[in-house]
């Protein structure tokens, strides 16, 4: 507990709780669009980013062009370069096969935690945060393709009653309220909250692109002035 | 469908996402970014996560795309332990329970 490996593993544990269900949906859903067991877990494996992989299973069953599906799904994963950008001041002097690594699993669950215990811990060397990294990593990424290895195998068994739909946003805004430290923060958040909604009827998800865009501009100003 | 495209799908979308993920910190490694540029990159997380829940809150799929009111208290108390507690742990529980609680409450 006290290495920032071990730290990294008990702080990424509790996040099993939302990529099990999540997974597991993709896993049932991936099964039922027709797909075989290989190609469902080729989603899990290779691309690691559920909302969009729910989004290529979707337009593949409509019957929509390839080119067309993966360039949608991409759309839904730009945030991700943007995730890149910004720990690039807390990793980039590791050797490029970490970087690589990292690369790799750098999802929405790992990027939070990992960015939000950087900056709290300024003295941390770069090795020790590439361990807190991997730390994080080790639960989150076996349960993601475990899950979607349980979801097309054994098919849904969740009772209805459980809502576990709301597991991700909920493990989402956990994840930004220790965020909001500063009233530039506030405002971002809210600028992206409010534009994500305003936005929503931009096709292939581009809306929460710009949202972002607008929020960070939002942010930055506010610090500007500050 | 084919075999065939469904694997071209996966692999050209799981090596272009891989590249979204790797094209900063992969290419820059560590040259220094410029200050504005950090500046804005700072609020990556709180300009992101807000506005990819913001939809699945107010308009939830599993209530029919209905805005729901026992899953926005429970995503306000989750974000507001959040902030108050700076515990992602103990805003999960929080805001799990308040739905499982809002959720037996309103429909038995």
């Amino acid at each position: 507990m006290g290495s920032p490996f071990g730290r990294g593993v008990a702080e990424g544990l509790p996040f099993v709780v939302i990529m099990v269900p999540f997974g597991a949906l993709f896993g049932v859903l991936g099964v039922e669009a027709g797909l075989p067991l290989a190609q469902v877990m080729g989603f899990s494996v290779l691309v690691i980013a559920g909302a969009s992989q729910f989004t290529a299973v979707q337009l593949m069953t409509d019957g929509v062009p390839a080119a067309i599906v993966v360039l949608s799904a991409l759309a839904v994963n730009l945030r991700m370069v943007m995730y890149s950008a910004s720990i690039v001041p807390h990793l980039g002097s590791a050797p490029l096969w970490q970087r690589a690594l990292v690369s790799y699993m750098l999802v929405d669950q790992t990027y939070a935690l990992a960015v939000q215990t950087y900056e709290g811990r300024p003295a941390w060397t770069v090795a020790d945060k590439i361990a807190y990294f991997a730390g994080v990593s080790l639960p989150v990424f076996p349960s993601w393709v475990g899950a979607t290895w349980m979801g097309a195998v054994l098919g849904a068994r969740v009772p209805a009653g459980w809502q576990l739909d709301f597991a991700l946003p909920l493990a989402f805004l956990a994840l930004v309220g220790p965020m909001l430290k500063t009233r530039a923060h506030v405002i971002a958040a809210l600028v992206s909250a409010v534009a994500a909604l305003a936005f929503a009827w931009v096709p292939w998800n581009l809306g929460l692109i710009v949202a972002a865009v607008l929020a960070m501009l939002a942010g930055a100003e506010v610090e500007r002035r500050a | 469908m084919t075999d065939t495209p469904v694997w071209l799908i996966i692999a050209s979308l799981g090596a272009l996402t891989y590249l979204t993920r790797f094209v900063f910190l992969g290419l820059v490694g560590d040259r220094p970014l410029p200050p504005w540029l950090l500046r804005h990159l700072r609020y990556t997380g709180v300009a992101i996560l807000p506005g990819l829940v913001a939809p699945l809150v107010v308009w939830p799929a599993a209530a029919g795309g209905e805005t729901d009111l026992p899953r926005l208290v429970a995503a306000a108390v989750a974000l507001g332990v959040g902030a108050w507690r700076k515990d992602v742990i103990q805003a999960v529980i929080a805001g799990g329970l308040t739905l499982g609680l809002l959720g037996w409450l309103v429909n038995g």
